[in-house]
């Protein structure tokens, strides 16, 4: 087979020599305990990540952990998910509401969600719940403000047109608005996912007793240094599929939008 | 389909006002017009001469400053299924099929789904767009789309549509196939028309009347009636009585849009 212009097979390759170039750099500055400025005495090998990893998936309670976290994330998720697209509807749609509604929430967006941790321990009467309320924080702020830019955005002609095929006000919100407003909303909910994400782990790390984040403090805790880096990337997997599994769902929702725009969303 | 005994536009000594930037813009002024059913009436000016805030008003999108605008006897308040619109582009609804476009009037109206799949269907292909159904109007071309637009506005079964600028995005040979398939359009469906355009050529080939506009703001300065025989062919333009009305025309449009443009002084 020919190459493509673009480089056909060689770009493949370059992409997985460029990975296990990293793995080499990583494993020889662990195992000749580089040390310039940065020091790699107490990083772990690739291998006892590995091995780590290994032992980490056969127990029981490194699955408790993340089982914790997923739940924290979902719940914190899904309130925001509710509150953030029924509010950013309601304000951007009505004045009133824009009024009413916005001003305290654009008072506080600028704080960001983990400094609310000692607040949030104060307000809610579990551990569990505080994590959350920081969780739906983090979600809570893209989300609203997506789903205000995606109405203020509707091309007016839209409605215009809606209006003179017969359509009434409630109509108009249903037909229009909300589709209308989508691709923003799954924008919304793209961000505001990753951000809860970084929420929950400096919540947990700061005031948990469960979840990935907890499990990857304590291990620094205990000179556990392999389970730190097995925490880590639990982490950073736990993300992307969060967040595949949001572009996902907003493909679904959105047949009309062309492959590519969607893939950039 | 339509009988064509509705459709008599009233437009009485309209005046329109907007405020822009703190400072009032007369846009039309004793603006007066009535259609007969069945008519396309073409309204002809050069660009800000308020031609658009005229069918806005019958549209129901303005309201009067002055004067009245009705149809059938009644007064025009608010926008309505009776008074269908096609905008010069980027007004399907992009989240919905063709056939969900089409449909849209009959479900605000309560049709059930498979009869106004039935109906769309119909208006569908009457504008040569059957086995376009299921495809998204970001996958269709500008002609395309509005033909959907016209089918979207037809399917109401509205008194009358009103075109603002509808082939002007188009490309040249684009724009002369939709002008003849309005024409074979409106041969079945016989919607009185009022049709917004700067090109002297469409207003011609299409209209019954030709209202030119003065600059603003917008008053009639000439009615001119149009007498070609139908059905026309694209070949008409090319007839001695097709030069002389056009004549007529270019010599009023072009002292309006000298008068516009010296009329933009600051």
């Amino acid at each position: 087979m020919a190459p493509a212009p673009d480089g056909g097979w060689q770009r493949p390759v370059r992409r997985v020599l460029s990975i296990g170039f990293f793995f080499v750099v990583w494993h020889y500055s662990t195992k000749w305990d580089v040390d310039l400025y940065v020091r790699f005495q107490n990083i772990p090998t690739p291998w006892e990540v590995l091995e780590e990893a290994a032992a980490q998936l056969r127990g029981a309670a490194f699955y408790g952990h993340i089982l914790a976290s997923l739940e924290r994330i979902w719940l914190g998720f899904a309130v925001a998910t509710v509150l953030g697209i029924a509010l950013g509807l309601l304000i951007g749609w009505f004045r009133l509401a824009e009024d009413t509604l916005f001003p305290p929430i654009e008072l506080l967006r600028p704080i960001p969600a983990v400094a609310w941790v000692p607040l949030s321990i104060m307000l809610w009467p579990t551990e569990r719940s505080s994590i959350v309320f920081i969780t739906t924080l983090g979600a809570f702020f893209p989300i609203v403000l997506n789903t205000v830019h995606g109405v203020e955005g509707i091309d007016r002609q839209l409605v215009r047109a809606a209006t003179s095929l017969g359509a009434g006000r409630a109509a108009i919100f249903r037909e229009v608005v909300i589709p209308g407003a989508l691709p923003s909303i799954v924008t919304g909910l793209s961000v505001g996912m990753g951000v809860s994400w970084i929420c929950l782990i400096s919540a947990e790390m700061i005031s948990g007793q469960f979840g990935v984040g907890y499990f990857t403090w304590v291990a620094y805790g205990i000179v556990k240094y392999s389970q730190v880096v097995v925490g880590m990337l639990t982490i950073g997997v736990l993300g992307m599929l969060s967040s595949a599994l949001i572009r996902l769902v907003g493909w679904r929702c959105m047949p009309w939008l062309p492959r590519r725009v969607k893939d950039g969303g | 389909m339509s009988t064509g005994a509705t459709g008599r536009i009233e437009i009485t000594d309209l005046g329109i006002e907007f405020s822009r930037n703190g400072r009032t813009v007369e846009a039309v002024r004793a603006f007066t017009l009535m259609t007969t059913p069945g008519e396309i009436v073409a309204l002809l000016g050069p660009s800000g001469c308020g031609k658009t805030t005229v069918l806005n008003a019958v549209a129901g999108f303005v309201a009067p400053t002055a004067g009245q605008v009705a149809v059938d006897g009644e007064a025009v308040a608010a926008p309505g299924a009776d008074r269908g619109v096609v905008f010069q582009q980027h007004s399907l609804f992009p989240w919905k099929t063709v056939l969900g476009n089409v449909e849209f009037g009959l479900k605000m109206r309560g049709v059930g789904k498979a009869a106004r799949t039935a109906q769309a269907r119909t208006y569908l292909s009457l504008v040569g767009l059957i086995g376009f159904e299921h495809a998204y109007p970001g996958e269709l071309s500008g002609g395309m789309q509005q033909r959907v637009g016209i089918a979207r506005v037809l399917v109401n079964r509205p008194r009358v549509m009103l075109m603002d600028e509808p082939f002007g995005a188009l490309d040249a040979q684009t724009r002369l196939t939709m002008q003849e398939l309005l024409l074979s359009v409106w041969r079945e469906v016989r919607t009185t028309i009022l049709f917004v355009t700067h090109d002297i050529d469409e207003a011609l080939f299409l209209a019954d009347r030709v209202a030119v506009m003065t600059a603003r703001p917008g008053q009639i300065r000439d009615l001119v009636a149009v007498k070609l025989a139908r059905p026309r062919a694209a070949t008409v333009i090319a007839t001695p009585e097709f030069m002389a009305l056009k004549a007529r025309i270019l010599t009023q449009v072009r002292e309006e849009s000298v008068r516009a443009l010296s009329g933009r002084r600051p």
